[in-house]
C-alpha cells in the first residue's frame, strides 16, 4: 500500500496501536468484562467494563511503546545480545543454585510450598522427557500426555488389581509407556513437521477417548481411587501412624507433612534421573544420531544410521519418562480419571518445552518454575475484583507471545555440542536456527 | 577383472515419471569413474538409486560381487560405501568435530580419532574450524566437510554428488586436486556425479554422459574431452 508507506511513523504507530486495542476490545470485552455469577434461580450475566477499559488501555500503551521501540532502533539490529548470553553463561552458575535449593526446599517450606514443589517438579520431568522427542530428536509430538497417561493408569491398575506397590510399578509403567511410544512411532516413520503433529495430537485423544470408555478396566469416567502411596523401604506414610509405618519406626509423631516431603524427594529423585539419562544419552551415538535427525534426515541416511531405529527410540525414550511421571502422578493424587490427561497438559508441557529453548535442560526446568509456580502464584492476588488466577491461560499465551518476540529461540538457547576439546564453547543463541534448538 | 560397483540395466521411477531408463555403468577397484550430463538428466537419481532411494525398480547392482539392489539405505551405506550428498547437506548446528563424528557412526571411537587426523591432513581449514559450528563454515568448507564426513566411514569407494555445486573455480580445483591426491595414495574408488564437465573429465579415469536417464557415451577422461558434440553440448559456453 502506498499510501500506508508515505504515512509518518508516528501516524502509523497510532494506527497499529488503535488496531490492537480494537482487537483486544474484541477479546476481553467477553473474556474479561463478561461474568456469570451464580444468581436466585440462574447463572446471572454481569458486566465489568472497568477491567476491560484498563486491559485495552494496556493493550493500546504497549503497542504504542512498541512502536516506539522499534523506531528507535532500526530493524535489523540483533536483539539485546548481552542479555542474551548472560543468561546463557549464567546457566553454569544458575543451574547448582537450583539443585542445593530443591534439596534443601524441605526444611524452610511449608506444606503448600511443597506440593507446589511437587508439581513443578512434575512438569520439569516431563518437559525433559518430551525435550528428547521434541528438543533432540526434533520430532514435533502433540501427544505427550497419551504416555503421562498410560503411566498413570497401568500403576492404578496394577495396584488395585494385583495389589502390587509404587516401586514395583514404577519399571513396569515405564515400560507400557515405552510400548505405546513405538506403537504411535511406527505409524508416524515418514512424517514429519505438521503431519507429524497432527497424528500425535489424535494419538493421544484416542488413548484418553479409549480410557474413557473401556470402563470395565479403566472405570471410564469415573476413574481409579485408592490408589496405594509409596513406600520407602516398606515403610508407609499414613496420616495415623500405626505398626510398619516410617513415624512408628523412627518413633517420631506421624505427621503428613512427612509423607508429602517423601514424595517431594521422589519426584526430585526421577526429575534428576530424567536430566542425567538425556544429559548422558547426548554424548552417546545414539543421541547424536538424534540431533543429526534433527537436522537432516536425508544425510543421516547417507550416513548408514538407521533411521527408523533412531526415530523409535526417541519415542520410546521419551515416553519411558512420561510414563514414569505418570506413575507418580497416580501415586501421589491416589485417584485418577480421563479428565487430567487431556489436550491441554500435551500443550502445557510443550509450551514448557519451547519456552525454556528446545533442547535446553536448564531452560526446561526455569519454564516448568515460571509457567507452573508462577501462575500459581498468581492464585489469591485480586486485582479489580477479578482473581488473577483465573487468567492464567491469558497470561501463559501473553508470556509465550512475550517470550518468541524478545527470545524466539527460547529463554536458554544456546547448544552447548556434546564433545569438544577442552572447555565446551557454547553456540550463541544468534546461531541457533528459530524455533529450534 | 569384475568391476567394484555395477549397474546392469537399472530403471528408477519417481511415482509414474521414469528417471532412469536402463543404465549400464561400471566402476572398477581404484579408478574415479565421473558421469557427467545436463540438469535433470537424471545423475543425482543414479546416485541416490545406488544408496537404495528410490529403489532400482529393473536391473541389478552389485557392490564387491554381492548384489545390493533391494538392500535397505542404510545396510548399503554400511558396506564401505561412503556418500557425500548433492547439496552438502552437513549438519548446521553441530560442530565440524561432531559432523565428522557423526560420519564413523558405529565404529570404534579409537579409529574415528586416527581417521579424522587423516581427514585433518586432507583439508587442513577443516581443523582450524574444528570448534565452529557447520553452518557457520563457508560453502567450500561445507564441502570438504561433507566429503571428510563421508571419509570417516573408511569407505572403499565414495560417491560424490556434484562436490563443486556453487563454488568459486579456485575452490573446485582445491577439492578435486584433494580427491585425486586420495585416489592416489589411497587407492579410494570415486564415482563423481558433475555438472563442471571440464574439470570432472580431466580428473577422472573415465566418464559416463547421461541424457534423458540413458548413457548415451562412455569412454576415458581424455577421450570424452578430445569429442566435439561433448565440447559442444557441455564445455563451450560453459567453462
Amino acid at each position: 500500500m502506498s499510501g500506508t508507506a508515505l504515512r509518518s511513523p508516528a501516524a502509523r504507530a497510532l494506527r497499529d496501536a488503535f488496531l490492537s486495542a480494537l482487537v483486544a476490545l474484541g477479546i476481553f470485552g467477553v473474556m474479561v468484562g463478561l461474568r456469570t455469577d451464580p444468581g436466585a434461580r440462574s447463572l446471572v450475566l454481569s458486566w465489568h467494563p472497568v477491567p476491560v477499559a484498563v486491559a485495552v488501555a494496556i493493550v493500546f500503551f504497549g503497542r504504542l511503546a512498541l512502536s516506539g521501540w522499534r523506531i528507535a532502533r532500526p530493524a535489523g539490529t540483533a536483539a539485546p545480545r548481552r542479555l542474551a548470553e548472560g543468561m546463557t553463561h549464567a546457566g553454569r552458575y544458575v543451574a547448582p543454585v537450583f539443585l542445593i535449593l530443591a534439596l534443601t526446599l524441605p526444611l524452610y517450606a511449608g506444606r503448600y510450598y511443597l506440593d507446589l514443589g511437587i508439581l513443578v517438579l512434575t512438569y520439569v520431568m516431563l518437559g525433559w522427557g518430551l525435550n528428547i522427542v521434541v528438543g533432540l530428536a526434533g520430532l514435533l509430538d502433540l501427544g505427550y500426555v497419551a504416555f503421562y497417561a498410560v503411566g498413570a493408569y497401568t500403576f492404578a491398575i496394577a495396584a488395585t488389581t494385583f495389589g502390587l506397590g509404587f516401586w514395583t510399578c514404577l519399571p513396569l509403567a515405564g515400560l507400557f509407556a515405552a510400548i505405546f511410544g513405538v506403537l504411535l512411532g511406527f505409524p508416524v516413520l515418514r512424517l514429519r513437521g505438521d503431519y507429524l503433529a497432527i497424528v500425535t495430537l489424535a494419538f493421544g485423544e484416542i488413548v484418553r477417548v479409549v480410557i474413557l470408555n473401556w470402563v470395565s478396566l479403566t472405570g471410564g469416567p469415573n476413574g481409579i481411587s485408592g490408589i496405594p502411596r509409596p513406600t520407602l523401604f516398606g515403610l508407609t506414610f499414613l496420616a495415623d501412624g500405626g505398626p510398619g509405618s516410617f513415624a512408628d519406626y523412627f518413633g517420631i509423631e506421624p505427621n503428613i507433612t512427612q509423607r508429602v516431603i517423601f514424595l517431594f524427594y521422589v519426584i526430585l529423585a526421577m526429575a534428576l534421573l530424567t536430566n542425567w539419562v538425556s544429559l548422558r544419552l547426548r554424548r552417546l551415538p545414539l543421541g547424536r544420531a538424534w540431533e543429526a535427525l534433527r537436522e537432516d534426515e536425508v544425510a543421516c541416511r547417507s550416513l548408514g544410521i538407521n533411521v527408523t531405529v533412531t526415530k523409535l527410540t526417541a519415542f520410546s525414550i521419551g515416553a519411558t519418562f512420561g510414563g514414569f511421571a505418570g506413575a507418580f502422578f497416580a501415586t501421589r493424587q491416589a485417584f485418577i480419571s480421563p479428565e487430567s490427561f487431556t489436550f491441554i497438559e500435551s500443550a502445557i508441557v510443550l509450551a514448557i518445552v519451547v519456552l525454556g529453548g528446545l533442547g535446553s535442560q536448564l531452560g526446561v526446568a526455569l519454564a516448568a518454575l515460571v509457567m507452573i509456580g508462577g501462575s500459581e502464584m498468581l492464585r489469591g492476588i485480586i486485582i479489580l475484583g477479578v482473581d488473577l488466577v483465573e487468567y492464567r491461560m491469558l497470561l501463559f499465551g501473553i508470556a509465550l507471545v512475550v517470550v518468541m518476540v524478545l527470545r524466539p529461540r527460547g529463554l536458554v538457547s544456546g547448544r552447548t555440542p556434546s564433545v569438544s576439546l577442552g572447555r565446551p564453547r557454547e553456540i550463541s543463541a544468534e546461531l541457533v536456527a528459530e524455533g529450534r534448538g | 577383472m569384475t568391476a567394484l560397483l555395477s549397474l546392469a540395466g537399472v530403471t528408477a521411477y519417481y511415482g509414474a515419471i521414469q528417471a532412469l531408463k536402463g543404465v549400464d555403468v561400471e566402476v572398477n577397484e581404484g579408478e574415479i569413474v565421473t558421469l557427467i550430463g545436463a540438469n535433470g538428466a537424471g545423475k543425482s537419481t543414479l546416485m541416490m538409486t545406488i544408496c537404495g532411494s528410490p529403489r532400482a525398480r529393473d536391473g541389478r547392482i552389485t557392490y564387491d560381487g554381492q548384489d545390493i539392489t533391494q538392500l535397505p539405505t542404510h545396510l548399503i551405506m554400511r558396506r564401505d560405501i561412503a556418500q557425500s550428498p548433492e547439496g552438502r547437506r552437513i549438519f548446521p548446528r553441530m560442530s565440524v568435530y561432531e559432523n565428522l563424528l557423526m560420519g564413523a557412526h558405529g565404529r570404534p571411537a579409537a579409529e574415528a580419532s586416527e581417521t579424522m587426523e587423516q581427514v585433518f591432513g586432507l583439508f587442513p581449514r577443516l581443523r582450524e574450524r574444528r570448534l565452529q559450528r557447520g553452518g557457520t563454515l563457508s560453502g567450500g568448507e561445507q564441502q570438504m566437510l561433507a566429503i571428510g564426513r563421508a571419509l570417516m566411514s573408511r569407505p572403499r569407494l565414495l560417491l560424490l554428488d556434484e562436490p563443486s555445486l556453487g563454488l568459486a573455480p579456485l575452490v573446485v580445483r582445491q577439492i578435486f586436486g584433494a580427491i585425486r591426491e586420495l585416489n592416489r595414495t589411497t587407492g579410494l574408488t570415486v564415482l563423481l556425479v558433475e555438472q563442471n564437465a571440464f574439470q570432472a573429465l580431466r580428473l577422472a579415469h573415465r566418464g559416463y554422459v547421461l541424457v534423458n536417464g540413458a548413457i548415451t557415451m562412455a569412454g576415458t577422461g581424455a577421450d570424452l574431452l578430445a569429442r566435439p558434440e561433448i565440447r559442444a553440448a557441455y564445455l563451450e559456453g560453459g567453462h
